[in-house]
Parts: C-alpha cells; sequence; structure tokens
C-alpha cells in the first residue's frame, strides 16, 4: 500500500462562501448513531399486522390457477391478496402485473401472493399452504438469448418500437433506438486506426442495507396511509394512485429513514400489496423483504451487450464512433439503455457518430435504477476501447482524453449541446495529481477511465417558518440517504447569515409539502437546495419589508447581509434577523417562507478515476491498492459529504468491476441471493478511497451545484479493467473480473 | 406452536425479562418483543452486520442468536453506548467525520468498533479493517468509518 506523501481528499475551490463549503455535524446524526432514528422497518402502530409475499419458483411460466383457500384457514391468517384484487385497468396491466403477477410468472422471485397474519411467522406458513398451479415455459436469461430468432416470447403483445415505430413484429425487443451525428462511413474511412470489440456484462444489484418494506392503513374513512422506505414519497403516492385506480388527494405517504437506495428505493413493490390487505382487513399491514427477496424481487441494474467501434486519425483524433448496446430490461420493458447513449461518447467531442441502443426483456427481475443507471455498462465498454485506442497509439491514456475532450459548445451525439462542463479540468487534476506522476510498485498495473452523468432538475419545494429566536425550521419533502437535510439546510442559513445549526430541517410527508420528485438523479441538493434557496430568499424578502415597515422607512432603502438587517443610507438603522424575529409577533405575524422551483439549469457531472491493481498470477485474483476518485461537481455544498458520496460510489464500482453479479442458473433461478454469494466489497477489500474535488460552477444554479452522486460509479469498472490490462496484458470483456475469468482471458 | 418461554437477560444495564416462541431470534425478540429498534435487520442470516450487539462480551449477529439463548445474558446494543446524554467518543467520531450516509449500518459498526478499541485502544487501519469485515456498509467505501474509528481511538487514549 502507497503512502500518501500529499493532503488526501483535496478540494479544488474557486468560490468561498460562508456556510456553504464547510462541514458542520449533520442534523438527524444524533439519531442515527444512538439507534433512535426510525426506518420502515421499525415503524409500528396499533393493531398492526404482518404481511409476506408468495414468490415464483420459475423463471418463465403460465400462471394456471392460484388456490388461496387453505391458507386462508390458517388460524392467525386475515386475509390473502392476488393480482384479482387490483382494480382491472388495461393501461397498467404490466405495472400491476409486476406487483402481483396476474397470468405469467416472468422471474423467478415473481410476487404471486401477499398475506397478511397476526405475525410474520404465520404468514410465512400460510405462504406455504397458497397452492399455484404452473405451465413452467423455457426462460431467456440474456439478450442474446432473447434476441436470437425463434427465441421463447415473454409478452405476446409486445412488438419492437423500430426507431420510434410500431413494427408490428412480436419479439422481445421492446425497443430499438438510434442517435446518429455526422457520417460514420465516412469517419472510418478516415480514421488510420480502428478499434472494435464486445464486451458483456453482468446484472448487478444495488445493495443497500435495508431491504424493501412499507406498512399501510386504509382507514375507513376511504383514505390510504403508507409509511415507508422510499426515494420520493411522491413517486409512492403517485404510482398507488396509479395502481389502485384512486386520487392522490386520497393517499397520504409518511417518509420513514431509509437505509440506502441507489436508485433502487424510487419503484415500488410491497406497498400496494400492504394496502390491498389494509383495505381487506381493515387493520394497518406491515410487509418487510428479507434479503433473498430484494436481490430476486426488486430492482437490480441490468446486464448488457455492448460493441465500441472507434476510428482514430495516427494524432489521436477520433473521426468516427460507434456504440451498439443491448441491456436487460428484465421481465417488462424499459431497461437504462437510454440513459446510457446519453452517456456512452459524452466525454468526448466526436464528429461522426452513431448509437444503437436496444431495450430487450428477459426472465430477471425488472430492472429499475441504479446509480448512473446504464452509464457504468456503457463505460466499460468506451472506456476500455480508449484504452486500447492510446496503447495502439502509443499515447499517455489521458493526453488521449484531453485531446478529444468534450467542452462547452460541444455537441453530443445524442443531440444536446453542453453549457460549461468540467471533463478537461477533471482529466487534467488526473493528470497532476500525485497519484497518476507516482511510479507505479513493482508488479502493479494502472488503469485510468472518465465517465459522465448527465444530472436531473425536476421538482422540488420548500417551506420555512421564523422562530422568534431567530432560528428557522425548514421543511421539505426530499427523503434524505446521505446527508441531504444538511446540505439544503445549509442553502439557506447562507441567504439569510445564520449558523446551519439555527436551521431545524425536516423531511415530511405528502400532506404537508409541495410536490417534490425524487431522491435521485444527483438533483436532490441541486433542486431541494435551490428550493430552500429560494423560500429563504423570500424570508429574507419579507424580513426587510418587515424592518421597513417597523422603522417606517422604504424597504428599498435597506439591506440584509450575515444576518443582518440594515439601512443603506442611515447607519443608526440596524437590526440582526433574531432581533427582528423577536419582534415578529405584534409586527405583522410570523413570517413564512416559501418556493417551489423546477430547475432547467441542471449541470452534468464528470469523474475520472486512477487505480493500481495488483494481479495474482496463480489465482488471478485482483486487489486494489490504491485509488483515486476525482470529480467536478460543480460547488461542494458539504465537501464530507460530497466525498462521501465519491467514495461509495468508487466503491460499488470497484464491487461491481470485480465481484458483483447475479449468478443464474440455467433455469434462471440466482444462485446467489444472500450476502455472502453476492460479494459486496467489506472494508478488508479496500484502501482508501482518495479524493479530488473539482469545482466548476454550473452555471445554472446559484450556488454552481452539479449534482455529485452518481458519475463517480461510472468510472471505476473500466479503470480497473485497464489497469488489470497493464498488469497482465488481457483485455478484459467481460463484468464482473473474477479470478477465473482474469486467468483464463489470458489464454 | 409450543407455548413461549420465559427469558431472564440483562440489556445495556438492566434487567429486562421477555417471553418468546423458539423459533424466534433474539434480533426479532430486541426489536419486536422489547422494542429495542436501534439494531438493524439487513439480511437475516449473519452476512451482513447491521444486526451487530455484544453479548457477554463478544461481538455477535443477534439474527444468528435464538431468543432462548439469551438466558442470563448480558447485552449491549447500541441503544447502551451512549452515557446517558452524552454521545460516546465513536459516536461524536462518526457524526464529526461524516461516516454514515444513510445509517443503516451504523449501529452495527458502533457496536463493533466499541469493542475492538475496548480490547485494542490504538488498532491500525489493517486492524481496523480487518475487525469490521463483517459489517457492510454500502454508502461510505469505508473510508471514512476507518478515520471515525481512528479518531475515536485517539479521543479515547487522549481522555
Amino acid at each position: 500500500m502507497t503512502t500518501a506523501d500529499y493532503e488526501r481528499n483535496m478540494v479544488l475551490s474557486t468560490v468561498d462562501y460562508k456556510v456553504i463549503g464547510t462541514r458542520p455535524v449533520r442534523h438527524d446524526g444524533a439519531d442515527k448513531v444512538t439507534g433512535r432514528a426510525i426506518y420502515g422497518a421499525d415503524f409500528d402502530t396499533s393493531g398492526l399486522l404482518h404481511g409476506k409475499i408468495l414468490r415464483s419458483p420459475h423463471a418463465h411460466a403460465k400462471i394456471v390457477s392460484i388456490d388461496t383457500s387453505k391458507a386462508e384457514a390458517l388460524e392467525g391468517v386475515k386475509a390473502v391478496a392476488t393480482a384479482a384484487d387490483f382494480p382491472q385497468t388495461d393501461d397498467k396491466k404490466w405495472v400491476r402485473d409486476n406487483i402481483l403477477a396476474s397470468d405469467k410468472a416472468l422471474y423467478a422471485g415473481h410476487a404471486i401472493a401477499g398475506v397478511a397474519a397476526a405475525s410474520p411467522h404465520v404468514a410465512e406458513e400460510a405462504l406455504a399452504l397458497i397452492e399455484v398451479k404452473y405451465e413452467v415455459l423455457e426462460p431467456v436469461l440474456t439478450t442474446q438469448e432473447a434476441m436470437a430468432k425463434g427465441a421463447p416470447i415473454l409478452h405476446e403483445g409486445l412488438t419492437t418500437q423500430e426507431l420510434g415505430e410500431d413494427s408490428g413484429v412480436v419479439s422481445n425487443t421492446a425497443d430499438h433506438f438510434q442517435h446518429e451525428k455526422g457520417d460514420i462511413t465516412k469517419g472510418f474511412a478516415e480514421a488510420d486506426v480502428i478499434i472494435e470489440r464486445e464486451y458483456d456484462t453482468a446484472m448487478v444489484h444495488q445493495g443497500y442495507i435495508e431491504p424493501h418494506n412499507g406498512t399501510a392503513l386504509w382507514n375507513t374513512d376511504g383514505r390510504l396511509h403508507v409509511w415507508c422506505s422510499t426515494q420520493g414519497s411522491f413517486v409512492v403516492r403517485d404510482s398507488l394512485a396509479d395502481l389502485l385506480d384512486m386520487p392522490v388527494s386520497k393517499i397520504r405517504v409518511t417518509p420513514t429513514e431509509i437505509g440506502g437506495g441507489f436508485g433502487g428505493k424510487i419503484p415500488i413493490y410491497v406497498e400496494p400489496v400492504a394496502a390491498i390487505l389494509s383495505k381487506k382487513t381493515g387493520a394497518p399491514v406491515k410487509i418487510v423483504m428479507s434479503r433473498k427477496e430484494t436481490f430476486e424481487g426488486s430492482g437490480p441494474t441490468p446486464g448488457s451487450n455492448i460493441k465500441i467501434k472507434l476510428g482514430a486519425k495516427s494524432d489521436g483524433t477520433i473521426t468516427a464512433a460507434h456504440a451498439w448496446m443491448a441491456m436487460e430490461a428484465g421481465g417488462y420493458p424499459g431497461s437504462p439503455v437510454g440513459a446510457a447513449a446519453q452517456c456512452v461518447f459524452a466525454a468526448y467531442d466526436i464528429e461522426n457518430g452513431l448509437i444503437d441502443g436496444y431495450d430487450v426483456v428477459v426472465n430477471k427481475p425488472k430492472t429499475a435504477p441504479y446509480r448512473a443507471p446504464g452509464a457504468p455498462n456503457a463505460a466499460f465498454g468506451m472506456e476500455q476501447a480508449m484504452n486500447e485506442l492510446a496503447n495502439k497509439l502509443n499515447m499517455d491514456p489521458i493526453d488521449l482524453r484531453l485531446k478529444n475532450v468534450a467542452a462547452e459548445g460541444t455537441q453530443r451525439v445524442d443531440g444536446p449541446t453542453f453549457r460549461r462542463i468540467g471533463a478537461k479540468e477533471v482529466l487534467e487534476a488526473m493528470k497532476n495529481h500525485p497519484h497518476y506522476q507516482a511510479a507505479k510498485a513493482a508488479g502493479h498495473g494502472r488503469g485510468v477511465a472518465i465517465g459522465f452523468w448527465f444530472n436531473i432538475g425536476f421538482d422540488s419545494a420548500c417551506n420555512i417558518a421564523v422562530n422568534s429566536d431567530g432560528s428557522i425550521n425548514l421543511t421539505e419533502g426530499s427523503t434524505d440517504i446521505g446527508g441531504s437535510r444538511t446540505s439544503i439546510a445549509m442553502h439557506a442559513a447562507e441567504v439569510l447569515g445564520i449558523p446551519v445549526e439555527d436551521v431545524s430541517p425536516s423531511v415530511v410527508d405528502t400532506d404537508t409539502i409541495g410536490f417534490t420528485a425524487v431522491t435521485g438523479g444527483s438533483r436532490t441538493t441541486f433542486a431541494t437546495g435551490w428550493a430552500a434557496y429560494e423560500a429563504a430568499q423570500d424570508v429574507k424578502r419579507q424580513s426587510i419589508e418587515r424592518a421597513g415597515s417597523i422603522w417606517d422607512v422604504d424597504p428599498d432603502s435597506l439591506q440584509m447581509e450575515d444576518g443582518v438587517i440594515s439601512s443603506k443610507t442611515d447607519s443608526e438603522l440596524k437590526m440582526t434577523f433574531k432581533d427582528l424575529a423577536s419582534q415578529m409577533s405584534g409586527t405583522g405575524g410570523g413570517i413564512t417562507g416559501r418556493a417551489s422551483v423546477n430547475p432547467s439549469g441542471v449541470g452534468g457531472s464528470f469523474a475520472g478515476n486512477i487505480v493500481d491493481v495488483s494481479v495474482d498470477d496463480e489465482t488471478g485474483k485482483v486487489t486494489v491498492d490504491r485509488f483515486t476518485c476525482v470529480q467536478d461537481v460543480g460547488k461542494a455544498i458539504h465537501p464530507s459529504y460530497v466525498e462521501g458520496q465519491m467514495q461509495g460510489g468508487s466503491v460499488q464500482g470497484i464491487g461491481w468491476a470485480l465481484n458483483e453479479e447475479y449468478f443464474m442458473n440455467d433455469q434462471g433461478n440466482m444462485a446467489n441471493s444472500s450476502l455472502l454469494d453476492y460479494r459486496m466489497p467489506t472494508s478488508l477489500d479496500l484502501p482508501m478511497i482518495d479524493t479530488v474535488i473539482v469545482e466548476v460552477a454550473n452555471p445554472g444554479h446559484p450556488f454552481g451545484v452539479r449534482g455529485v452522486g452518481e458519475a463517480n460509479i461510472v468510472p471505476p469498472t473500466p479503470a480497473i479493467a485497464n489497469a488489470v490490462f497493464d498488469a497482465t496484458g488481457n483485455i478484459m470483456t467481460q463484468l464482473p473480473l473474477t479470478p477465473g475469468s482474469v486467468l483464463d482471458s489470458g489464454k | 406452536m409450543p407455548g413461549k418461554t420465559h427469558v431472564q437477560t440483562t440489556i445495556n444495564g438492566e434487567k429486562v425479562d421477555f417471553l418468546c416462541e423458539p423459533r424466534q431470534s433474539l434480533l426479532e425478540c430486541l426489536r419486536d418483543v422489547i422494542g429495542l429498534t436501534g439494531t438493524k435487520e439487513g439480511c437475516n442470516d449473519g452476512n451482513c452486520g447491521a444486526c451487530t450487539i455484544n453479548m457477554d462480551g463478544r461481538v455477535v449477529t443477534s439474527c444468528l442468536v435464538l431468543g432462548v439463548e439469551a438466558e442470563g445474558a448480558n447485552i449491549e446494543t447500541i441503544e447502551g453506548v451512549a452515557d446517558g446524554s452524552n454521545l460516546h467518543p465513536l459516536q461524536l467520531a462518526f457524526l464529526e467525520n461524516a461516516a454514515l450516509q444513510c445509517g443503516i449500518c451504523t449501529p452495527g459498526f458502533i457496536v463493533a468498533s466499541k469493542a475492538l478499541l475496548e480490547q485494542n485502544p490504538d488498532p491500525t487501519e489493517y486492524e481496523i479493517r480487518f475487525w469490521l469485515a463483517n459489517n457492510l456498509c454500502r454508502c461510505t467505501g469505508y473510508d471514512k468509518i476507518i478515520r471515525a474509528v481512528q479518531d475515536a481511538a485517539k479521543r479515547m487514549q487522549e481522555a
């Protein structure tokens, strides 16, 4: 292991603020280190029943019949639910069927029925008494199998959307789309060097430590109240309204604390089943998934089959690029191949490019978002191809990337033109980093890669109530997975010039705050932070007006800075925000600020890795010895939590690269659905993860925030593969890089 | 179904009696019978460490212990780590080093780390990594957790 002889975890700041950029202790911290924080499975309420879900043992089967009578007769069982209990609206069939299958089981682990009982053990016993008759069909488990001629068909009603038009052809390919820029035939003809290779990646899981859970109470007044761990309480509300065919006004969702999500807790699974069971019993019903259910019955991210072809001049200029990507959607259409297409070439200025994307259904769990969904799969191919190109041209791999790097004004192959981005600054920080400058240890390999995620904006709301002591209560709707209460509170504190400890932030339910989109897409600090900024501006405006009325002067002659309201013309007129707050009652009442935003100025983020590995000659085991993550975050609101995102994303990428995969037998059953056999990185597998925060301000946010959660998981898999190549000379075309595959690829 | 068994234990210094079915794990007893929900369930088969408690001086995953096996045991859970309203140095170090993100694994990490520092007040990075290898964290990449344990060791030595 290398001893660092430099300052680790650098922050390359360009602008300083009073609160933004500091590292306060999070507001929910005390509850989370003492065990007091209430997560979904901790929730309890009077008369609670416990639910369990029966799941298909078959990856592909027709459901002939379901007999629940014996289960219902078991002492302690209160109700059984099946797909027949949902309102049978035609347009929601696939969504509904993924919650409880009606006519077909499309993956092993597919939910079939739910039971509510006095205890979880009784509910589990009852599951064994439900008699399901299946007609077992042949499963298709990869995109290659699913796209092959004569493959078993998952959905008789699914026809391929071919370049935006319904082809009328029944197949497992739900969609084929293209993005095209320039003329690749011309571009490849101009190339001195061409690289062409095919890559495969395995299905992987987000691996949040807290399994899915939800408690529902269908009250006697017809209102449904749900408590659950979710990345988006409004998504749960709106999805339930759709599935249960009821107005959103009848549904209230209270988000509990959430034990990780990484995209996987955007969709709903157990909540609708709990709701139906509650409606049938009149009692609240809690359902908590087991770990096995979390692997087999929630939404992992797809395996993929990717072909990359690059053409370049001998000076390194890319003349043409073609990406062909097929991704596993799981049992129902909707893989992240569209997002992958937005990211695959985004780091580079490519004159002639073509991207083909295929969304393919297979007999595996319906995929869900996972941190920069689709982008790591795409980068595993593209960034290895870039490495191969650099080797062929005998160029430094960072220099090759800098030669072609995308910048402000670059038009991506998929259409959009970049505003100010930090791809170049990330590559330069990598090149200048002591890690890249240091000599490699003997026998070690070094790899680099960069990755992109576009980030999203969407709706967020925030309310602020001023207390009489000058503190503020801030309410918002973004569930807090990694310290976002505090980063959002810091926006308001900065605007009002008060300490962040004077802000009391709360994540509240869907009855209590305006519509707020998911905690996902790296949007939370960006968009909900912006809502807090605007709500604080509203408070500031009203505070100045109130001071004007107290002093009987024109508010336009006043200003508020660093928590002090003062006159621009009369130095005698001065009052702290605290003083003003103490006078609110009697001068017009309490001050409340509010804002709802839908920011359009979202700024994409680039991350890059430098990785040193050693490879055991005899076993093929790869050890990551040194790892550096560089990311342009725009502005780090709370640098410690930004570093935490970078380190966490890096380590998920390391797991994806080296260990993790859904290991399916030929019948489509997952053979490693435990945390022993689905091997996520432990503390012992890793070095410290060094970080460099690059701050190229996003012009579309008041403090320059880009969003930080996702881009960091994109470069690890190719950076590690490139390092393994450097150590062994073996090109790694399959994820994960298991010891066996590292040895085999040398043959 | 056989009847329930009466189990007498000491939990966080207090005598606690509870009734449980033979099939209930100690984790389930702590959470659902006694109401101490600070101990978390992540896998229920001993592989994630979220349910880590200290039982008679040993760090155990409480999902792999039956409730009836706790007869006579002296148990410490996350709820017993702080001294009243004073946080333990590990809890302070976790907060100040941003060693938690979602926080679901945090109780297990703190209970496990406390046992480490009690028997090895000045562990190396490797010793910390080795000791905590049964506790999975999916958010942090462990870097800030390792640093928090190092920081807590320093605070405790200086105290």
